[in-house]
């Protein structure tokens, strides 16, 4: 029978929540490295047991952590992120140039087809890549250098590249994004990047329909249609059914569409979801009520899945990286809160209940389905 | 004729005691001179999960928040390349290593 993985990073540690294919009873491992922060966890889709996790800490730096059983023994492996060349500057929040320097790993993705090769997106922005299992990088500098650098800009959590997509039917085309800069791709394998930004339009930035400078906060793709692209802007759900080279807005009935989260169902590629949040001034659920939302229609007409979330006195937020879903028969979906808690709804959102309540904020959601 | 080996004492802050898989102090040979340079080279040499950790990659400059202290002293400023104080030196003090108290 298949069973899942859920690889949670928290602020203060990674916990690893694991069930069989009901989804009913959790068994919860952790907390792994407690009291770092633990941005983001991801197991290799050629080797499950092969797991990468991003260890941070304020005193301490970046530690990168590898797992060959499936989170149950770790070793460090290497974490010296070097830009190539003299990395320059990007713009800082007051407009004026900045050095880039590195803070941390924000999201790691590991290849679809070597388990030893894994991606990682960085603050400050920029994409780096390991071919020995994560032991060493080497930045993808095609990226930070393709031209547009020094107009990115440091969203309120930071200038990182949160995004990395690797297109199953494509190796050589990837998709990333970054916050405050906007999306890009590439279609030689990381080689060369161009914005992919038409269609946005950000009131925020003097220019609001610029070619870069969006705050575009996740994207999210369905394996079977790699050229179909969601995405969660600061404002705005957006589409792209060309790869990225054009967008419309599909926020339609949303409530607000500010938000960090986006996913597609395992099965469903019309399918959808979305966590609203009320605005980017109150990060927390229009009137205390947590709604996850959700799409048929690949956007547009949106309804909310409420049964079992709270609908009440509900302040949490949930950050960019923490969704998830599994690929079971029927999709599991699953998200964590600022709160701590992670939810599963093993009924494609019609249903939801919490695993563990009192996590630490949760940073990142993974979901591992396995035989 | 090579430098004289001195065995150095250093206390590890709680989380890279547990990055490094070790308990209470460790203890380190270093070849003369023994400075804070030479003490990190050992110390990372003989656990390299520390690089990075205690001093940046690139520029060796300390981690803005953390500190080095020995004999009552804070030894954070002083240049990597000074002689450690004798007591450290010789063994019978160990080098602090110290995260600051800051954040929740």
């Amino acid at each position: 029978m298949s069973k899942v993985r859920v690889l949670v990073g928290t602020r203060k540690g990674a916990f690893i929540l694991t069930s069989d294919g009901k989804r009913k009873k959790w068994e919860v491992s952790g907390p792994h490295f407690p009291g770092w922060e633990i941005y983001h966890v991801k197991g290799s889709p050629v080797d499950p047991d092969r797991l990468y996790a991003s260890q941070s800490s304020g005193w301490f730096g970046q530690v990168l952590q590898c797992s060959s059983d499936g989170g149950k023994t770790w070793a460090p492996g290497g974490n010296k992120f070097t830009y190539a060349g003299v990395p320059g500057t990007h713009m800082w929040y007051d407009g004026t140039p900045h050095p880039w320097e590195f803070k941390r790993v924000w999201h790691l993705e590991p290849s679809l087809t070597d388990a030893q090769t894994v991606y990682a997106g960085v603050e400050d922005a920029a994409i780096f890549r390991s071919t020995d299992g994560g032991a060493n990088w080497e930045e993808m500098r095609g990226l930070r250098e393709h031209g547009t650098g020094p107009q990115w800009q440091p969203g309120a959590g930071g200038m990182c590249l949160h995004t990395i997509i690797l297109d199953p039917s494509n190796p050589q085309r990837m998709y990333i994004a970054i916050s405050a800069a906007g999306a890009f791709r590439s279609d030689d394998g990381g080689k060369n990047w161009k914005p992919i930004n038409k269609g946005l339009v950000s009131n925020m930035i003097p220019d609001p329909t610029a070619e870069v400078g969006h705050c575009v906060h996740h994207v999210a793709m369905h394996p079977d249609r790699p050229g179909v692209l969601f995405m969660q802007k600061h404002w705005d759900v957006m589409r792209s059914d060309d790869a990225g080279d054009n967008w419309r807005e599909v926020s339609g009935n949303l409530p607000t569409d500010f938000g960090f989260a986006i996913d597609v169902h395992a099965h469903e590629p019309e399918t959808v979801f979305v966590v609203p949040i009320k605005s980017d001034s109150e990060h927390f659920p229009l009137e205390g009520k947590l709604q996850v939302f959700r799409s048929r229609t690949g956007g547009n007409e949106w309804e909310p899945l409420t049964r079992g979330l709270p609908q009440s006195d509900c302040y949490v937020n949930v950050l960019r990286d923490a969704m998830s879903v599994d690929k079971l028969d029927t999709c599991g979906v699953y998200f964590g809160t600022t709160g701590g808690q992670v939810y599963v709804s093993p009924d494609g959102g019609d249903s939801w209940s919490a695993i563990v309540h009192d996590l630490p904020t949760v940073l990142s959601v993974e979901v591992q389905t396995l035989p | 004729m090579s430098n004289p080996v001195a065995t150095i004492r250093v206390l590890l802050p709680y989380h890279l005691r547990n990055l490094a898989r070790v308990d209470g102090e460790v203890t380190l040979q270093v070849a003369a001179p023994v400075t804070l340079c030479t003490v990190l080279d050992a110390l990372e040499a003989r656990y390299p999960m520390l690089c990075g950790t205690i001093r940046d990659h690139d520029t060796q400059k300390r981690r803005p928040f953390l500190r080095f202290f020995a004999c009552e002293e804070d030894l954070s400023h002083d240049s990597p390349d000074a002689p450690l104080p004798d007591p450290v030196a010789a063994g019978k003090e160990p080098l602090l290593i110290i995260g600051a108290i800051a954040g929740g």
